[in-house]
């Protein structure tokens, strides 16, 4: 029996950035974790911090991305302090390219939609080709322009995901690791979470399992309706760098690779690739940037996004087991901020404020 | 090329000619890929076209190729040479680039034949220039008559020894061979001696090459237990150690081997199960009878599952096809297992040198699973001992979170160069079997392809 | 330094490494002709700029990576030797880019 104050069920991005800040309010906390076949979303992750066409149609939701968007630096810097590890974040902006006139004017109706649901907070600019061109190098002639945002940027999913593990220690943070989560048991203001061949007791739950939170959320008389999503990313050789500013579709890391996505196929749970998406999106990016032709695909990637039925996050509280927490959204990266700072204060006080009711599962309830 | 073939078979060695010869003589029809220009695999390499050397330096046992390369030429399977198969899907579409343009074709059933690689060799120096593999100064020598002069060789397994032989027989000088096979090996080798001794000609022949070795007057030097390479832009040294002692050897050429081992990216990528290989120290695709893997339709013939040199991978090869040929409905049960029997006779009498071989070239951990921290065990990403164990030390648990947690893997071969080390090297800091630890999970492409190639990716039936 | 141990070959084909003119043997891999002339490294890494050359000679490595006729990273155990090949260091990462063609194209 591993005794502690919370137990975070869920190592990928979402699960450890909030065991990081749990640990950094100094709860005793331990992170179970599936291991090294969890399907794992932030691995297939295209890395963006992305807040233009977040949250249409759902004020609260543009407005939680933008906060955890500006706190992204904060994050960045502090996990490079804590842990030495360098998530490569920066924010010069983005861009979503527009092929062809129709995506063009659609983009533009979007954004207006956007601004004005936000009060005029939101930042952007519809630039044409002529204009995106300036900006970005190598324009391919199909390319009708595009809407750019100076809120957006861009980091390694990956080396996050390493750094708020490594910080999660340095914090004295437990981990206990090829540890599936067989069930959940409510107990009197605990909970026993059996977990491989540990059970762990703690005063505070955390689901953050991304896909596996759907059937462990009964347990504490949560509901997380989430399905898979497959999301296919090309990664090439490394290049010179030619792409300093991220766009949706196409986006250079700083080690040179080109990462190249992203497709949304509802497949269930097959993460693997296929050949036509790829040829796709290969197309895509070389519309996009016609010299890409010339460049190698070294790896393919597919991953499983965790998609609830509105595409807006939830994070929900037990009514009938306090204590209880569950974050669930597919945007983790854009979202790991709040997951780090904001998330972890108000589990430590024991209640969602009342701005996140937006978020519970109960807006899946038929009236 | 068609967009449909009743076989597809990936590799056009040993096991992928024979597996087409047998197919091919009962009318199926058959595609052979092949990467290289010209057929016979590593093993029987340039064998139609041989460099302009003594018949003799190669050795009777490497001319046996041309039969099966008639055979392949002969058999009416549609032959590709120079085509790059990046992908096969567990449903047998067909990923290839032949000629820098890509398609996609579809198969009743794949036989994937993609052999054998080196293990990898991690010591300190294994990537500076002119250190390179035993098997590469083999490839030189039979395609280009090039040969080193003054060369080291180090490690240990027959690979090793026979391309010494195969040198000396060129007339080429070799400095030193530093022998990495441990005492103990011996010993533990002796108990598998009844067994080799029923295979006489692998004992004769390994006897042969050692005494050539030494009659030569090489320094043949046993017993090495630790090796570096060192050098500025190349390779101008080598030390090894001894008994406990540090000795140094100048050299501009250093060739490496330790064995070889299943190349299982496709495999892999195919989805196929996998399952280590205690004995030797691998990962192997696991089959039936008939060389199917745990995906239908997908056989692999050769040493992709599980090493067993070249003329047992023919046995398997022919195998593998006549369980395609049954599976397809070509041929029935009864004529299957008619024809197959000569192969099975011959594979139970090719594998019994085996023991006795995995047993005496048994490679010492120190070489598999690097003890220096400044050890490159990711060739491609430039990724040393220490980024692996610190990575471990924060919870890293597998190949994949290693991969996401310091890109060691992620570079163009696909760890190819590092897979094994990094799976037995978590085993060794986490204290748990190398069966637990696994593998890379490997997708498509498996080699690297043009962007342009997969934006103009033709689906089959828009081929025809 | 690797040496001819056969017979001398005849219809030599002239390929071009960096500013030299090399007559190599049809049918050999670009690996092997540079090999032949002494060369021991053809790229620095992109990682950390260390020099490498070939290492298995069977396509799996790819240490032995060039730029040929313009073309990055090409796999020079992969690669037969044409007449008039342009061969050239892979200097780091492919210089493919907006404006890349000039610099990586040899025939300019």
């Amino acid at each position: 029996m591993l005794n502690c104050d919370a137990a975070v069920v869920g190592g990928g991005v979402v699960g450890a950035a909030i065991a990081y800040g749990l640990a950094e309010l100094k709860l005793d906390t331990v992170l179970i974790d599936e291991g090294d076949v969890a399907f794992r979303a932030a691995r297939g992750n295209f890395g963006l911090v992305w807040v233009q066409s977040k949250g249409i149609g759902c004020p609260p939701y543009s407005s939680l991305t933008r906060r955890s968007a500006d706190n992204w630096l904060r994050l960045a810097e502090e996990v490079k302090q804590v842990t030495g590890v360098d998530i490569a974040y920066s924010r010069p902006g983005g861009v979503h390219l527009c092929l062809g006139e129709q995506e063009f004017t659609d983009r533009a109706a979007v954004m207006k939609q956007l601004e004005a649901q936000t009060e005029g907070r939101f930042q952007y600019e519809m630039l044409d080709h002529r204009m995106l061109s300036e900006m970005l190098p190598g324009l391919g002639p199909d390319v009708t322009g595009g809407s750019y945002s100076p809120l957006d940027g861009h980091a390694n999913p990956l080396f996050l995901l390493r750094g708020l593990h490594a910080g999660f220690r340095n914090r004295a943070g437990r981990a206990l690791i090829n540890a599936p989560v067989h069930r959940i048991r409510p107990l009197a203001g605990a909970f026993d979470v059996e977990a491989g061949n540990e059970t762990v007791r703690a005063q505070k739950l955390v689901l953050a399992a991304g896909l596996a939170n759907a059937k462990l959320a009964s347990d504490v008389g949560l509901r997380v309706p989430v399905h898979p999503l497959r999301g296919q990313i090309l990664v090439s050789e490394k290049v010179r760098s030619f792409l300093r500013i991220p766009t949706l579709h196409v986006r250079q890391t700083t080690e040179g690779s080109v990462l190249m996505g992203d497709s949304h196929e509802d497949v269930g749970f097959d993460d693997g690739t296929r050949p036509d998406i790829m040829a796709e999106i290969a197309r895509r990016a070389t519309r996009a940037f016609p010299f890409l032709r010339s460049a190698r695909i070294v790896r393919a990637w597919g991953a499983l996004r965790v998609m609830t039925p509105d595409g807006i996050p939830i994070y929900d509280q037990s009514e009938s087991c306090p204590g209880a927490f569950c974050a669930a959204a597919h945007s983790g990266i854009t979202l790991a901020a709040t997951h780090a700072f904001d998330l972890p204060r108000w589990i430590a006080e024991g209640a969602l404020p009342p701005e996140f009711d937006a978020f519970s599962a109960r807006r899946f309830d038929v009236h | 090329m068609k967009s449909h073939y009743q076989l597809a078979i990936i590799g056009a060695g040993p096991a992928g000619m024979a597996a087409a010869a047998e197919a091919a003589a009962f009318g199926a029809a058959s595609v052979v890929f092949d990467e290289q220009p010209a057929p016979g695999g590593q093993i029987y390499r340039a064998v139609e076209t041989p460099a302009a050397v003594d018949r003799a330096v190669f050795g009777p046992d490497y001319w046996h190729g041309s039969k099966l390369t008639k055979t392949l030429r002969d058999s009416g399977a549609d032959y590709v040479p120079g085509a790059t198969v990046w992908q096969v899907s567990p449903t047998r579409e067909i990923g290839v680039t032949v000629d820098g343009s890509a398609m996609l074709l579809t198969a009743d059933q794949v036989i994937v034949a993609t052999g054998a690689l080196e293990r990898p060799f991690p010591v300190p120096g294994w990537t500076l220039p002119s250190v390179m593999t035993a098997g590469s100064a083999q490839v030189l020598l039979k395609s280009a008559a090039l040969a080193a002069d003054g060369a080291v060789f180090a490690g240990t397994g027959p690979l090793l020894y026979l391309v010494v032989w195969q040198y000396l027989q060129a007339g080429v000088a070799v400095k030193a061979v530093l022998d990495t096979t441990p005492r103990s090996n011996y010993f533990r080798a002796a108990r598998h001696l009844a067994g080799a001794l029923r295979a006489p000609q692998y004992l004769i022949k390994g006897i042969q090459l050692l005494r050539g070795i030494n009659k030569a007057g090489v320094p043949l030097i046993r017993g090495v237990t630790d090796l570096r390479m060192l050098g500025e832009d190349a390779v101008s040294a080598v030390e090894y150690q001894r008994g406990g002692d540090w000795q140094r050897i100048e050299a501009d050429q250093v060739f490496l081997h330790q064995g070889v081992v299943p190349n299982v990216n496709l495999s892999y990528s195919i989805g196929c199960g996998h399952t280590w290989n205690e004995a030797q120290l691998c990962w192997q695709a696991i089959t039936d009878l008939w060389g199917e893997s745990t995906v239908e339709g997908i056989a692999i013939a050769g040493d992709g599952a599980g090493i067993n040199g070249a003329l047992a991978a023919e046995h398997q090869g022919r195998i593998a096809g006549l369980g395609a040929l049954y599976r397809i409905g070509t041929i029935g049960a009864h004529e299957r297992d008619r024809r197959a029997a000569p192969a099975r006779a011959g594979l139970t009498a090719e594998r019994r040198i085996r023991p006795f071989l995995e047993t005496l070239y048994r490679p010492v951990k120190c070489f598999r699973v690097p003890p220096h921290d400044e050890t490159v065990v990711c060739r491609c990403e430039e990724v040393n001992v220490t980024a692996i164990r610190k990575a471990v030390a924060v919870g890293c648990v597998g190949p994949n979170q290693l991969k996401s947690f310091s890109r060691c893997g992620m570079g163009p071969c696909q760890g190819r160069l590092c897979g094994l080390t990094v799976s037995e090297l978590i085993a060794d800091l986490t204290d748990l079997p190398v069966s637990e630890i696994g593998y890379y999970r490997l997708r498509p492409p498996i080699k690297p392809l043009l962007l342009e190639e997969l934006a103009e990716l033709q689906a089959p039936a828009a081929m025809e | 330094m690797f040496t001819k141990v056969g017979d001398g070959d005849r219809d030599l084909v002239k390929v071009i490494f960096e500013d030299k003119e090399i007559m190599a043997p049809p049918g050999q891999s670009v690996a092997a002709v540079l090999l032949a002339e002494g060369i021991r490294s053809c790229r620095e890494t992109p990682v950390s700029g260390e020099p490498r050359g070939p290492y298995c000679m069977m396509g799996i490595c790819f240490e032995c990576l060039v730029v040929i006729d313009g073309e990055p990273n090409q796999q020079a155990c992969m690669r037969t030797v044409r007449e008039g090949m342009l061969i050239k260091r892979q200097h780091g990462v492919a210089q493919i880019g907006p404006d890349a063609k000039a610099e990586s194209d040899p025939a300019e």
